[in-house]
């Protein structure tokens, strides 16, 4: 029984991580309409910053954000500026193709140069302490990463609703010819909605890549996972989508807690039962 | 009150059926002038071009932009390994029954998937491919993560290796025939016209009274049948298959819009001219490992920002030679 509520608390951990994945997606998306997938792919890419930065460096992995941040943001802002921009507002189709080639690049591009090789970042001590619950031990880091997407997303919804940069993103978001008729320049608020997103698959990115091991081919399965995220808990939502994070961690941990063969299986299975209980997710979006 | 009718560009049918005719005679007779590494690649060739002019079909006309069709060719490709090599079917039946397995699933994958519009379809049969391959891995019948070979004598039984080429060209070909000719007669067709108004505005195609949803479905069955078949006859001339080769992805995904991409999406010449530049890239780029998909990955972004008609739509601008007439002119 308390391997189960172990496994429960897992996943509700890892699930705020997942949230992390699907808020870039989800600001992509409702900013811009577009499906970014090569949104997966850039999350590894920023795995591999942080992982070149503290092994040339050999600072700690954690401190990897600094350089990890801003080049995640400059990469975002220059592919949205130079290439994606170019797409905006034609049907839906030149976007997907277009990010399914940048995606391809990426993938074959760190391949590479840096093999197909495991990679893991090292996070020192705090990735085995764990404190103790009765039966229950919780491990510090996957608290510490739950506190951190949190504090995140509450970041996320603080900007997007308190700040001059927020009020301009929501205007985009909803019309984005009345938005430069009001003197936004559309193109650089696209540039400036990926550059955030991309800021926060650069800090998913460092904290995921202490979690668990990735390749240059883990994109995909980090793309699914934001996708899935972002249609359980809706779209246009922030909290909604922390809650679809939660949801997704929870299936495959209880998934992984029966065979742990089924734990990705258990998140699709999950997604697709309220893909079809609930087409709009489970908190409605706009 | 003027008469109106409709017409086709046709000027150049004759030559056209002509041209036809003397490839097909020729493509036919290829085991008889052909060594067995230029079957296979034909073999492998016609797979794909299949593959291609039905995701036109798909994303070019129906705008179901599908990147789970690896789904289908690895169910094609279980199937028959299942039923010829285990349970000793008859080679035809079972690569028939391959397709129809692969359509009969896209039924309840289409109703599931439809909810999801536009971009959000496409993720959502990347995830259901993505199901397929991890059901497939947990079965140990179909030999789990590591897959499967076909066994050895019933392999023999189609003949020597030699005849074997031979044998599965011959399908090959007569699959890809089928799906050119399936994807031209439905364009012509008044569903193809429906085809194209949900492409342009599903939502006034459905004011119009197409049926958007059972449209939709129904390209998708026959999308899915015909990876199924491709699937069948591409896996049995490997004589191996395993969970990570049949849903590929990049194999039979993202080669495959590549192929639609830089050939002309929405024009039925332009996979075939896709195929064609595709292989030749192939053949060139061999060496050069990674470096050969970056370079793919690059003409395609390239070609959608720069040239969105692909290459047949920059020939059919120049000349106006349409292959396969299609466009419908009205003239009073």
């Amino acid at each position: 029984m308390s391997e189960l509520v172990n496994t429960i608390i897992q996943g509700i951990l890892i699930g705020g991580l997942y949230a992390l994945f699907a808020a870039g997606l989800s600001l992509v998306f409702g900013v811009m309409r577009v499906v970014n997938l090569a949104h997966g792919d850039l999350i590894v890419t920023g795995s591999f910053l942080a992982f070149t930065a503290t092994s040339i460096l050999g600072i700690h992995a954690a401190l990897s954000v600094v350089f990890v941040l801003p080049l995640m943001a400059l990469l975002g802002y220059s592919i949205q500026r130079a290439i994606l921009n170019r797409t905006v507002g034609t049907n839906v189709l030149p976007p997907l193709l277009v990010t399914f080639g940048i995606a391809i690049i990426l993938q074959n591009g760190l391949l590479q140069i840096f093999t197909a090789d495991d990679r893991k970042l090292d996070f020192g001590n705090i990735e085995i302490a764990s404190m103790q619950i009765g039966n229950i031990s919780i491990g510090w880091y996957s608290i510490l990463v739950f506190v951190c997407a949190i504090a995140i997303i509450a970041g996320l919804q603080f900007i997007s609703y308190k700040t001059r940069i927020g009020r301009v993103l929501r205007a985009t978001a909803d019309d984005p010819e009345v938005a430069q008729v009001m003197g936004v320049d559309t193109r650089h608020t696209f540039s400036v909605a990926m550059a955030i997103a991309m800021v926060v698959c650069g800090i998913s990115a460092v904290l995921f890549a202490a979690w668990t091991s990735f390749t240059p081919l883990s994109g995909p399965s980090r793309l699914l996972i934001a996708f899935e995220v972002v249609v359980i808990g809706g779209l246009g939502s922030i909290w909604g989508t922390l809650i679809g994070g939660l949801t997704l961690g929870v299936a495959q941990a209880f998934g992984g807690y029966l065979n742990p063969a089924w734990q990705m299986l258990a998140g699709h299975i999950a997604f697709i039962i309220i893909l079809v209980l609930r087409p709009a997710g489970i908190f409605k979006g706009r | 009150m003027p008469n109106y009718k409709i017409e086709r560009n046709e000027k150049y049918h004759t030559g056209v059926l002509i041209g036809f005719g003397v490839l097909l005679v020729f493509l036919v007779l290829l085991p008889f002038w052909g060594d067995k590494s230029t079957m296979r690649l034909a073999t492998e060739m016609a797979g794909y071009l299949a593959l291609a002019v039905m995701w036109n079909l798909l994303a070019g006309y129906a705008g179901v932009m599908s990147i789970g069709q690896q789904a289908f060719v690895g169910v094609g490709g279980y199937t028959v390994f299942t039923l010829a090599g285990l349970w000793g079917v008859p080679l035809i039946p079972s690569i028939l029954l391959a397709g129809l397995v692969a359509g009969l699933l896209a039924i309840p994958v289409g109703l599931i998937l439809f909810r999801l519009n536009g971009a959000y379809f496409a993720i959502g049969s990347w995830v259901m491919a993505e199901i397929f391959l991890l059901l497939t891995a947990q079965s140990d019948y179909l030999g789990a993560g590591s897959g499967m070979s076909f066994p050895t004598a019933v392999a023999k039984s189609f003949g020597n290796s030699t005849e074997r080429a031979a044998l599965f060209w011959w399908i090959a070909l007569a699959i890809v025939i089928a799906a050119l000719l399936i994807a031209y007669l439905w364009l012509r067709s008044s569903r193809g016209l429906a085809l194209t108004a949900m492409r342009d505005d599903e939502v006034a195609a459905s004011g119009l009274g197409v049926n958007v949803m059972r449209n939709k479905l129904q390209v998708f069955l026959v999308a899915s049948a015909v990876a199924g078949l491709v699937g069948a006859i591409l896996f049995l001339g490997k004589l191996r298959i395993s969970p990570t080769s049949a849903y590929d992805v990049n194999e039979w995904t993202a080669n495959i819009i590549f192929i639609v991409v830089i050939g002309g999406l929405g024009r039925l010449e332009g996979a075939v001219v896709g195929t064609i530049i595709f292989f030749l890239l192939r053949g060139f780029l061999a060496d050069f490992g990674s470096y050969y998909l970056i370079i793919l990955g690059l003409i395609a972004i390239i070609t959608m920002l720069k040239m969105p008609q692909g290459v047949w739509g920059l020939i059919y601008d120049k000349t106006q030679i349409e292959l396969f007439p299609l466009k419908r002119k009205i003239v009073s």
